[in-house]
């Protein structure tokens, strides 16, 4: 190689070096900052080295699986109640809205909104999370016995009526 | 080593030599693309989650991970413009930009449409999402940046070192989905180990995958060609070729 390509091949080489190592380290720094939403453990048990707990009234994102068996409605009106969970402790999030079609027991979801007690949020937009695994229902079926309930025909639990608050307790787990 | 890839460094040779690749090129790209799609996005059954809406990743995953594939050809050829100061490689540069950057909108405007029905948003600023979308801005930055200087060597120079940079974003944006906890989902087949998508709905998608690949050289070859005669227009052998 001639000693001038060789030259720039170097100072190149170097460049790029050093911009990777800054990016790198901008990257590191900012790790926690980066992920989108807390898990229901760092929620509960702190985040980080540090532990760092966010404080009540934060803004934040939460995100894990709905507990099965705690999604509860109120019947008059559009407010949802349900439990998340990933491998520790689970959290509380409370929604008033129109949930996402992917939105049912089991399934992850990320909510974003304001914390109102260390294990409740208020959430003001829930999305769905869906993993990478794409199938027909046949071999779903087959494989993780799982069957497709459409939302519009899922039975989820709705609270009394006639007892107004009751849509906070956790209902029954649902049949199908 | 690479001594028998020299002549293609002379403007003449390679204009013929994407030449003769063009018509194979355009044809087995139009084939696999119509053959892919056609069977990814009304043969396949349906998922067992999503049901319909996820046929979107026909074209989401093909043009999203081409837009990658381009970036990191568009570097190499940056890498050779800087290092060898090869003109034509320079050009190849600029020959890639449009096309990877078309294929990142594309990427991303078919991930809105498949996001907005299943997880509930349009947009998420989460760390995939965020990454590919600096990826469309570097593509931008390349074709800005060798416009913007009055002494066009200035340009191309600082257009391939931006090109060339931008690479640390590929890692970044592969690995988003691992190294933070994303809304995005995580790859599916560009992993060690078994796709975790059904091989029903996988020879398309591997098909359509091949599609924007060769797409992708196709039209490499034809903005290369063009490229090549804008800037060779006052030589002897262009001259005879449009018979001026």
């Amino acid at each position: 190689m001639q000693p001038r390509r060789k030259k720039r091949l170097l100072s190149i080489l170097l460049i790029i070096s050093l911009i990777t190592g800054a990016v790198g380290a901008m990257l590191f720094a900012l790790q926690q900052n980066i992920d989108l939403f807390y898990t229901p453990t760092q929620l509960v048990e702190g985040l980080g080295k540090d532990k760092v707990k966010p404080i009540v009234g934060q803004r934040l994102r939460i995100g894990g699986m709905v507990v099965p068996g705690t999604v509860s409605r109120d019947p008059q009106s559009l407010k949802v109640r349900f439990q998340l969970v990933d491998t520790g402790p689970t959290v509380w999030v409370e929604y008033e809205g129109i949930l996402p079609d992917l939105f049912r027991e089991g399934q992850g979801i990320v909510a974003q909104g304001t914390l109102q007690a260390p294990d409740v949020i208020a959430a003001t937009e829930v999305l769905a999370k869906h993993d990478e695994e794409y199938m027909p229902a046949e071999v779903a079926e087959a494989m993780k016995g799982i069957r497709h309930v459409p939302p519009s025909q899922a039975n989820f639990a709705t609270g009394d009526s006639a007892a107004e608050n009751d849509y906070r307790k956790p209902a029954d787990k649902p049949t199908y | 080593m690479f001594k028998w890839l020299d002549p293609y460094a002379k403007s003449e040779t390679l204009y013929h030599f994407c030449g003769k690749l063009l018509p194979y090129l355009m044809v087995s790209a139009l084939a696999l693309l119509l053959l892919g799609n056609i069977w990814g996005l009304a043969f396949t059954p349906a998922d067992y989650q999503q049901g319909d809406s996820y046929r979107i990743i026909h074209i989401h995953v093909p043009s999203a991970i081409m837009s990658m594939g381009a970036y990191a050809a568009m570097a190499s050829a940056a890498f050779v413009a800087l290092v060898w100061q090869i003109k034509v490689a320079h050009w190849a540069v600029l020959a890639i930009a449009p096309i990877g950057a078309v294929y990142t909108v594309i990427a991303l405007v078919t991930g809105m449409a498949w996001g907005k029905p299943m997880w509930g948003a349009w947009w998420v600023w989460d760390a995939r999402l965020t990454s590919e979308l600096i990826l469309l801005f570097l593509y931008l930055g390349v074709i800005a940046l060798n416009g913007a200087f009055s002494d066009r060597q200035v340009g191309a120079k600082v257009s391939s070192l931006l090109a060339l940079i931008g690479v640390i974003n590929l890692p970044i944006i592969h690995f988003s989905v691992e190294w933070w906890n994303t809304l995005h989902q995580g790859a599916s087949i560009t992993k060690f180990a078994k796709p975790s998508i059904d091989p029903s709905m996988l020879w398309p998608l591997l098909i359509s995958i091949l599609a924007f690949a060769v797409l992708l050289l196709a039209l490499t070859c034809l903005r290369l060609r063009t490229a090549i005669l804008m800037n060779e227009q006052h030589r002897p052998w262009v001259r005879k070729l449009v018979g001026g």
